[in-house]
């Protein structure tokens, strides 16, 4: 078991991965020629330092915190969840279709029942690679990533030829209607310094919401401790009478219900029509939300925002040191994920011997 | 109807096409059979695709780019080595983080040496591998039927379409007929008996690791130097994961993984072929033919036609007893 105090499991031991997910960028852009310091400040100002900067770094990490809590749920039924991507695309897709389906009067009525779409084409998604999992025992990972390129196919497939404004070359749906439109920063917050091109929207809270939602749901519910139990270990979930199928079930069905609601954010909220690639790689920057945050909807939120101002600090970077690309992001997401992730216990048990050390000596 | 020429051209640009999946596809053979799972096969092949392109593009030879696309592989493979064998970390959040780091170096790097966009330069002559042409093509093209297909479809292509058919016969015969190949084959199974028997299965699983490290280099050098004339952003475009899907497609057996990449391939070959197309007044979009690899391997995956059985020890690292 763990021989480490929890402070350390979960803030010593994140940080020091990222610590040095950082130092190796860092020698990426020395490599390059700029001064990784300076390239540091561009990013925190760019992400943080302004109004400007955090409607999208929030913008952004809202997409973040609901593919994290996607792969974060399914960690706990012990499955990698790993077809965030295509979930959320689908969900995007049912998004769409909601807004799409009735001219809307006001937002509020359109929230939830796009909510109820996003969520039920996302976990419709999952579910076939969730039940292929319980009944067929096909490996969960596989499936999803296959699931991930068959649902960009089909995307590609219905906006070219099925969702397409007669008469346009843009494979994308028509505008939705006025009434189907989110609140954005601007309109709840202007007094806050946003400005109207901010893509922070009401979907923010959402996520929040959903947060707060998911931690009752693991730590508050039976079926939350069933799915930890089966996570923990099947064979003794199986012999408390927890059956394998329902809690794969559940937790693949939640799982996809959460990345498919990304499509609040980034198709009602921003895009406000359905495009290809909708979903940009944030159902794969779930992955390493997830594995930051340690499983836990607190440390996604965090997680995310910190993703949110690599994004957002990225594209500024990118701006004013344009030696150093955007695809700088993903090298540091790489390293993260690495570190976090890969080569934990790289940190881990050195550390751990350092505890035992001096625990003893204080003992 | 199809005439004679056409199907000889969709022929050779499936077995093309079906090359780099050939070397990614018996690459993690070589891995899974060892018990590391490896879903870093795409990253792995980028690398040496760019690497690859831009060592021929400065130094002007195809086989210099060669080696450095294949060493560049095998940096990252000793990357999921390090996670997975040594550290015992998640296999799959390795190949991940591979995937991620392979798309965002190639770039930053290609960005900074060329300033195109990502890009390597266009190569031609020697940074190229050219078509190799078989004795006496020209001479037998003139036989019926026969003519044609050793002159159009069986020669004239580069030396690595050769090499990857080799390799399928090697990859049987070192996994079937040599005490190196039953041992990787049995730490894929069983580490501990391998363990017990005396064989370091640390040892073991590295060097299947490395091998899986050097065929996905042959698979990348490929896409840039022989496919392709240089390096694009992103060039293996999902082949990693077709190649992935070939490996379950074929249950992890070297002779099926050819047919199987074979078909992917054809179904690449006609999906840029045809745009749209019309079986009996059924028109079939070409979006579905390109997600048709993955399509039928969730169908064999399901158990549906066949078991795909996994190797049993896969993505589970070894614990010596204490």
């Amino acid at each position: 078991m763990s021989r480490l105090p929890k402070w350390a499991d979960v803030a010593l031991i994140p940080l020091i991965n990222l610590l040095l997910a950082l130092i190796f960028s860092g020698l990426v852009v020395l490599y390059i020629g700029e001064s990784p310091f300076e390239a540091m400040t561009i990013m925190v100002r760019g992400a943080v330092g302004s109004a400007y900067g955090w409607g999208y770094t929030l913008y952004y990490a809202t997409n973040f915190i609901f593919t994290g809590l996607c792969v974060a749920v399914a960690f706990h039924a012990r499955m990698f969840n790993i077809g965030g991507e295509g979930q959320a695309a689908i969900g995007g897709l049912g998004v769409a279709l909601v807004a799409l389906s009735v001219d809307w009067p006001h937002w509020a009525l359109a929230l939830p029942a796009a909510v109820i779409g996003g969520a039920v084409f996302g976990a419709a998604w999952a579910a076939i690679p969730g039940y292929l999992q319980a009944r067929r025992g096909s490996h969960i990972v596989i499936t999803t990533i296959m699931f991930n390129f068959i649902a960009s196919a089909l995307l590609v497939y219905l906006l070219v030829n099925v969702l397409k404004v007669p008469g346009s070359m843009a494979p994308e749906t028509a505008r939705f209607p006025e009434g189907a439109r989110l609140p954005s920063a601007y309109d709840i917050a202007p007094w806050l310094g946003f400005r109207k091109s901010a893509p922070l929207n009401i979907a923010f809270l959402l996520a929040v919401l959903c947060c707060v939602l998911v931690w009752l749901l693991i730590w508050r519910t039976r079926l939350g401790y069933e799915i930890r139990a089966y996570g923990h270990s099947e064979p003794a979930a199986v012999y408390a009478g927890i059956p394998p199928f329902k809690i794969i079930m559940v937790a693949m069905l939640v799982s996809g219900g959460l990345a498919g609601l990304m499509g609040i954010n980034a198709v009602m909220g921003e895009a406000e029509r359905l495009v290809i690639d909708n979903v940009q790689g944030a159902g794969f920057v779930g992955i390493a939300v997830a594995l930051m945050g340690r499983s836990h909807p607190f440390g996604v939120f965090i997680a995310a925002i910190l993703f949110g101002a690599l994004y957002q600090g990225g594209a500024e970077l990118e701006f004013e040191m344009p030696a150093v690309s955007r695809e700088m992001i993903l090298v540091i997401q790489a390293l993260v994920i690495l570190f976090t992730g890969a080569l934990d216990n790289m940190i881990r048990m050195p550390v751990e011997r350092l505890f035992l050390k001096f625990g003893k000596r204080g003992a | 109807m199809m005439d004679l020429v056409t199907i000889l051209q969709i022929l050779d640009s499936t077995l093309r096409l079906a090359t780099p999946l050939l070397f990614a596809c018996l690459a993690g053979l070589f891995s899974e059979r060892a018990g590391i799972i490896d879903i870093g096969l795409e990253g792995k092949m980028l690398v040496a695709a760019f690497f690859a392109a831009s060592t021929a593009a400065l130094t002007g030879s195809v086989w210099l780019g060669m080696l450095a696309g294949m060493a560049a592989s095998v940096v990252l493979a000793l990357i999921h080595g390090l996670a997975s064998i040594t550290f015992r970390g998640d296999q799959l959040i390795s190949g991940v983080a591979i995937n991620f780091l392979a798309s965002g170096i190639t770039v930053l790097i290609g960005e900074n040496w060329f300033s195109l966009g990502g890009r390597t330069p266009s190569l031609e002559g020697a940074a190229r591998f050219q078509p190799v042409n078989l004795p006496f093509a020209e001479t037998l093209r003139d036989v019926p039927l026969l003519g044609p297909i050793y002159a159009d479809l069986i020669s004239g292509h580069t030396i690595l379409v050769y090499v990857g058919l080799l390799t399928v016969v090697a990859t049987w015969y070192i996994l079937f007929r040599t005490r190196f190949g039953l041992r990787l084959r049995a730490v894929g199974e069983n580490p501990g008996a391998v363990d017990t028997a005396g064989v370091s299965v640390v040892r073991l699983r590295y060097s299947a690791v490395i091998i899986c490290g050097l065929l996905c280099g042959l698979a990348g050098a490929y896409l840039a130097t022989g496919l392709a004339a240089g390096f694009v952003k992103e060039m293996s475009a999902g082949r990693g994961f077709i190649a992935l899907a070939a490996l379950i497609f074929s249950k992890w057996r070297p002779w099926y993984a050819l047919s199987a990449c074979l078909l992917f391939g054809l179904l690449e070959a006609i999906g840029n072929r045809y745009q749209k197309l019309e079986i009996l007044g059924v028109v079939i979009p070409g979006q579905f033919m390109q997600a048709l690899p993955y399509i039928l391997t969730v169908v064999i995956l399901a158990g549906f036609v066949g078991k795909a059985t996994p190797p049993r020890a896969g993505g589970s690292p070894y614990v010596k007893e204490r």
